[in-house]
């Protein structure tokens, strides 16, 4: 076999090894979209309840508006954005567009005089900071395919402590988040969020318009300790849910990632198997007008 | 209807999933002020529950006890739902892993949030198990 033919022949069956690869990781992002979706809706009744829970307690809690969760600092200073990206690669643009939009949430907060403080989800997130040198409020790696809910609540936690702190201190006095919102399998949009302070008394009452109007509830112990309960639930549900939405985009993106990459080795299989038929052509043709030559000088000879 | 309005519909939520749905005769949950029971025809309560367990008894007297870790419940109309963080079934619980949480987070003997977090957590699953198992707690 010529040289030729078989450095082909190599570059074909490496090729084929990687297809192997892309097609697997293919298949699993395409079943781990379906479990992350199911998990997306199994949480929406806890959603649902909190939600309701929350208006009412606030419609019967003595003055919302001067509740520390939902008082909006009169001068900022330093804002807290929570970034969710994947802890692993090959899934396209995913996690560098939430490092983007959240870059971009930055300066503009910059420009308004506000400092910035990230709190990073994910390895790749975590090491574009670190690799810039750049200050984290808190690193949470080892779950962005499969939050659960104490993932959450360790982060609601977290920032939390840093909105309660003052800003001397190291506090912050807003929190952003930005995640990747999963609309549908072919479509996911990088989003973000203002978690703290609260906006969720408005939120609530135009978002729960299907249900009946809160029965007259008896508080236990009482509506302002209820509500004092109940809004740090909501900070961890919201960061849960950014975490779900994200899990499901990050293996969207993976899956087109992987199914363009397979698509790619097909492609290129089908050009590398021409080029080593004509090498294969060419190389019986040659072998025949050798023969045929040599034929010819022993005729021309005898 | 009058059967109706003898029974509590009880639906049990955690952060991740429904837990458990149906009906039942009485429930008792614990909130930061005590004991609470509810009987059909309560009037509306929203109250915050505390890391304990949770007992419902079905129309045809069996027991269910449930590890509740923090959250809420609300009643109105005999419609009760009980809003946990997290919450766990009493036959889900593994009682060996949860003495031996327990046993560590005493062992280690630090006052820190998240060491008494982990020992109240591993306590109210003991006591919810041995409730289930009609063994007194204490």
């Amino acid at each position: 076999m010529g040289a030729q033919l078989r450095v082909y022949r190599r570059r074909i069956k490496s090729v084929q090894a990687t297809k192997k690869i892309t097609k697997a990781m293919e298949l699993i992002a395409s079943s781990r979209i379906v479990k992350a979706q199911q998990r997306l809706e199994a949480s929406l009744p806890y959603l649902q309840h909190l939600y309701a829970a929350i208006n009412a307690a606030a419609t019967n809690a003595a003055d919302v508006r001067k509740h520390p969760l939902m008082a909006n600092a009169e001068n900022r200073q330093k804002a807290a954005v929570l970034v969710i990206t994947a802890d692993r690669g090959l899934a396209g643009a995913y996690s560098s567009n939430a490092i983007r939009e959240a870059e971009a949430l930055a300066s503009n907060l910059r420009e308004k005089d506000i400092s910035v403080l990230p709190f990073v989800v994910g390895r790749k997130g975590v090491s574009y900071y670190r690799f810039r040198d750049r200050e984290m409020g808190g690193q949470y790696v080892g779950f962005t395919d499969q939050p659960t809910y104490s993932d959450a609540k360790r982060i609601g936690d977290d920032l939390l402590k840093a909105f309660m702190t003052p800003v001397e201190e190291g506090g912050v006095d807003e929190i952003h988040i930005v995640y990747t919102n999963f609309r549908s399998m072919a479509s996911q949009q990088t989003r973000i969020r203002r978690i703290l302070p609260l906006e969720v008394v408005d939120e609530v009452v135009t978002r729960d318009e299907g249900a009946q109007p809160a029965a007259l509830y008896e508080f236990e112990p009482d509506a302002e300790t209820v509500l004092d309960g109940l809004l740090p639930r909501y900070i961890d549900q919201t960061v849960y849910l950014a975490l779900l939405e994200s899990a499901a985009s990050e293996h969207a993106a993976r899956r087109r990632a992987m199914k363009s990459a397979t698509d790619n080795a097909e492609e290129m299989i089908k050009s590398l198997s021409r080029q080593a038929n004509q090498a294969r052509q060419a190389e019986i043709t040659q072998e025949i007008s050798e023969i045929v030559g040599g034929a010819d000088a022993l005729s021309a000879a005898g | 209807m009058a059967d109706g309005e003898k029974i509590l519909n009880v639906a049990v939520v955690s952060a991740e999933r429904a837990l458990w749905s149906g009906q039942a005769k009485s429930l008792v949950a614990k909130t930061p002020e005590g004991d609470i029971g509810i009987l059909p025809g309560h009037e509306p309560v929203l109250a915050l529950l505390v890391e304990s367990p949770l007992r419902i008894e079905e129309p045809d007297g069996t027991k269910l006890v449930v590890a509740v870790h923090g959250g809420f419940f609300s009643v109105s109309d005999n419609d009760v739902n009980v809003i946990a963080e997290v919450a766990e079934l009493a036959e889900d619980i593994d009682l060996e892993r949860a003495q031996a949480a327990l046993a560590r987070a005493q062992a280690s003997g630090s006052q820190d949030e998240d060491e008494l977090g982990a020992a109240r957590r591993a306590e109210t699953r003991i006591q919810t198990a041995s409730i289930a198992k009609g063994v007194s707690a204490r």
